[in-house]
């Protein structure tokens, strides 16, 4: 049989019963469209996850007060009210340890601010001016805080772009302004640019002051919430992290390295965590729309089966006027995977519909793959031949004279 | 020509088995109009389907052009039904949902011949079974019943058969209409020297024919003339 004619031949067979046609289509298009939106909205959120990690700067070790109780994401409550870290840690940490790019020591915590009639209650975190560098932040007005003005602990600060609608109305001019914090007057010397409102903390509602300030007018003490290391290159990150963990151990006179008094957390560690548990995720997604494709891949053999019964005559006429097995078994695979392609195509558009509808919501930022897209349609025509397969065989082996004799 | 020898079929095997055929032998020359008679269970079908190539025997030989086709397979029997002969049942006759050009072409189809070539067989082969170009393009179920039955002669020509086998072909048509097609058989086997077989348990249908058969209980109990020349003057359709 020729292409045409078996292409001819399906068409009239398909049109011949459209609703159960378009009914068993439907069961291809679900899964099929569940399969693409699932991943795409899988990938979306590890997309969006590993970007949040991501902006928190390149190349990033945090040294952290308080034993690591967990590792990765967890429970960690107290590690922040423990003093441990001090500047001399900080600055022996970029003295001592090779292969650190730079250093940079933080004190914070959440104080009431207040402008003139405004006021708001926002995360004030003490900082050097290497926090740029490491936590790719960049100053849209004025400028960040200075060497100078750290080690003269001024009253400077740098507004989130956020904090500063709070406090002085939307895009304001702020350079040269005042602000209480807890109290306290701190000038406004610069505003950072919008990273966005996604990741593990809003990095627009922050307010940025020198870290020697924090210690002397905020906290009281010589202590650090934070310590953040640039490595110099991605692959000296694990190299560095265990420097840092051996030089505070030694600094810090603690013989077991379990019993530590600060841990050490590597951007890359996060990372892999989080694309793992994303990546789970997707697994999941993509189960749940795979077990819908195989409930409308058991559609389409139903279908099959019911057809070639009914047709068992047609089968035996098509038989004695001389078709070989071959011509009337592929003519009901063909049958079977026309079907699963157009549900595999119109899926394909559905689950893009999806993925993009989700996509305008703005919860997700989804992205439907080549991979998944192909993955999908080899699937929906690996589909229709597997279950294509026993229907089309059982038509081919029929008798033709027990075909005909059929009532 | 059509030469069968001694042919048996045995349905089954030990305490169950039944022989349907005991022992056939004719032989059928180019251009012969035949009917085989017999009543139910007399063997008729299972000879009509050993000739269709549809089944083979148990034991004997049949040779069709020459050609031992007795011991040939599923595949092969398709081959020969494909190129050697033409078939018309008694009903289901047609793809239903389908148009009577395509029905038509359908043994073209599996012979693979071209587009252009098919057409023209078919068209052909439907004027020769006596229908009208107004119809080629109609349904197969818009047609009445006499029409489906010549639609299926025309099939059953196209492919230039050395055999056409008639099955019951006029089983489920009323009198008038049965002459019609009747004679259509007639008019190819004088005019076109078509080898026609046709099974029938009627004796007004086999009279049709130049030579009967008749079969009994797996034998043949009569070989011989019919009075064809009585019904001449029904030829014209």
């Amino acid at each position: 049989m020729k292409f045409n004619d078996i292409t001819h031949e399906t068409y009239t067979a398909l049109m011949a019963n459209k609703v159960r046609s378009g009914l068993t289509i439907l069961g291809i298009v679900i899964g099929i469209s569940s399969v693409i939106a699932m991943v795409s909205i899988g990938t979306g959120a590890s997309n969006s996850i590993s970007s949040s990690i991501e902006s928190l700067g390149s190349n990033l070790i945090q040294i952290s007060p308080g034993a690591e109780q967990m590792r990765g994401f967890g429970a960690t409550s107290g590690r922040g009210n423990a003093k441990t870290l001090t500047n001399d840690d900080a600055k022996a940490i970029a003295l001592e340890v090779p292969n650190v790019k730079a250093v940079d020591s933080q004190v914070s915590s959440r104080y009431q601010i207040t402008a003139k009639g405004t006021n708001t209650n926002t995360s004030v975190t003490g900082v050097t001016a290497n926090y740029p560098q490491i936590r790719n932040i960049e100053v849209a007005e004025g400028s960040f805080i200075s060497d100078t003005q750290n080690n003269s602990a001024l009253r400077v600060a740098v507004l989130g772009p956020t904090t500063r609608d709070d406090l002085f109305g939307e895009n304001a001019y702020v350079i040269g302004k005042s602000i209480r914090i807890n109290k306290l007057e701190f000038k406004v010397v610069g505003v950072t640019v919008a990273k966005g409102g996604t990741g593990f903390q809003n990095q627009d509602d922050i307010i940025y002051i020198p870290v020697r300030s924090a210690q002397q007018y905020l906290s009281g003490d010589q202590y650090l919430t934070t310590i953040a290391v640039q490595a110099s290159t991605s692959e000296m990150m694990t190299e560095v992290q265990a420097d840092i963990t051996a030089l505070l151990l030694d600094r810090h006179k603690i013989k077991d390295p379990t019993q530590a008094d600060f841990s050490v957390l590597n951007q890359n560690d996060i990372l892999s965590t989080a694309s793992s548990v994303t990546s789970t995720l997707t697994y999941l997604l993509a189960a749940i729309g795979g077990i819908s494709l195989l409930v409308g891949g058991i559609g389409i053999m139903n279908m099959m089966l019911t057809t070639v019964t009914e047709r068992t005559r047609e089968i035996g006429l098509r038989k004695a006027i001389g078709a070989r097995k071959s011509d009337i078994s592929t003519q009901f695979l063909i049958e079977a995977v026309a079907l699963t392609l157009i549900g595999g195509v119109i899926g394909i558009a559905l689950g893009w519909l999806i993925s993009y509808i989700v996509n305008l919501t703005g919860l997700l930022t989804t992205s439907v793959s080549l991979s998944s897209v192909l993955l999908a349609f080899g699937v929906s025509a690996v589909t229709g031949i597997v279950f294509g397969y026993y229907p089309a065989r059982r038509a081919a082996s029929l008798s033709p004279i027990d075909a005909l004799r059929y009532e | 020509m059509i030469k069968i020898t001694d042919i048996t079929k045995t349905y089954g095997s030990g305490d169950t088995a039944f022989q349907a055929l005991k022992g056939v032998s004719f032989t059928i020359e180019d251009g012969e109009f035949i009917a085989i008679m017999g009543p139910s269970g007399s063997g008729k079908s299972t000879l009509m389907h050993m000739l269709g190539c549809l089944d083979t025997p148990t034991t004997g030989t049949y040779f069709l052009d020459d050609k031992d086709v007795s011991t040939l397979t599923d595949e092969e029997l398709a081959d020969i039904r494909r190129l050697h002969i033409g078939f018309v049942f008694q009903s289901f006759n047609l793809l239903p949902r389908t148009t009577v050009m395509r029905n038509v072409m359908l043994p073209l189809v599996y012979a693979g011949v071209a587009e252009a070539e098919r057409e023209k067989r078919s068209k052909d082969a439907l004027f020769s079974a006596g229908m009208t170009e107004s119809h080629f393009s109609h349904m197969s179920n818009q047609l009445s019943g006499g029409q489906i039955q010549r639609v299926a002669i025309a099939r059953a020509l196209v492919n230039n058969p050395t055999l056409i086998l008639a099955d019951e072909p006029t089983g489920n048509l009323d009198t008038k209409t049965g002459e019609i097609v009747l004679g259509t058989f007639q008019k190819l086997n004088k005019e076109h020297g078509r080898t026609i077989i046709l099974i029938t348990h009627e004796h007004d249908v086999a009279e049709y024919a130049e030579r009967i058969i008749t079969l009994r209980d797996g034998v043949i109990v009569s070989d011989s003339k019919s009075h064809a020349q009585r019904y001449a003057k029904h030829y014209e359709i």
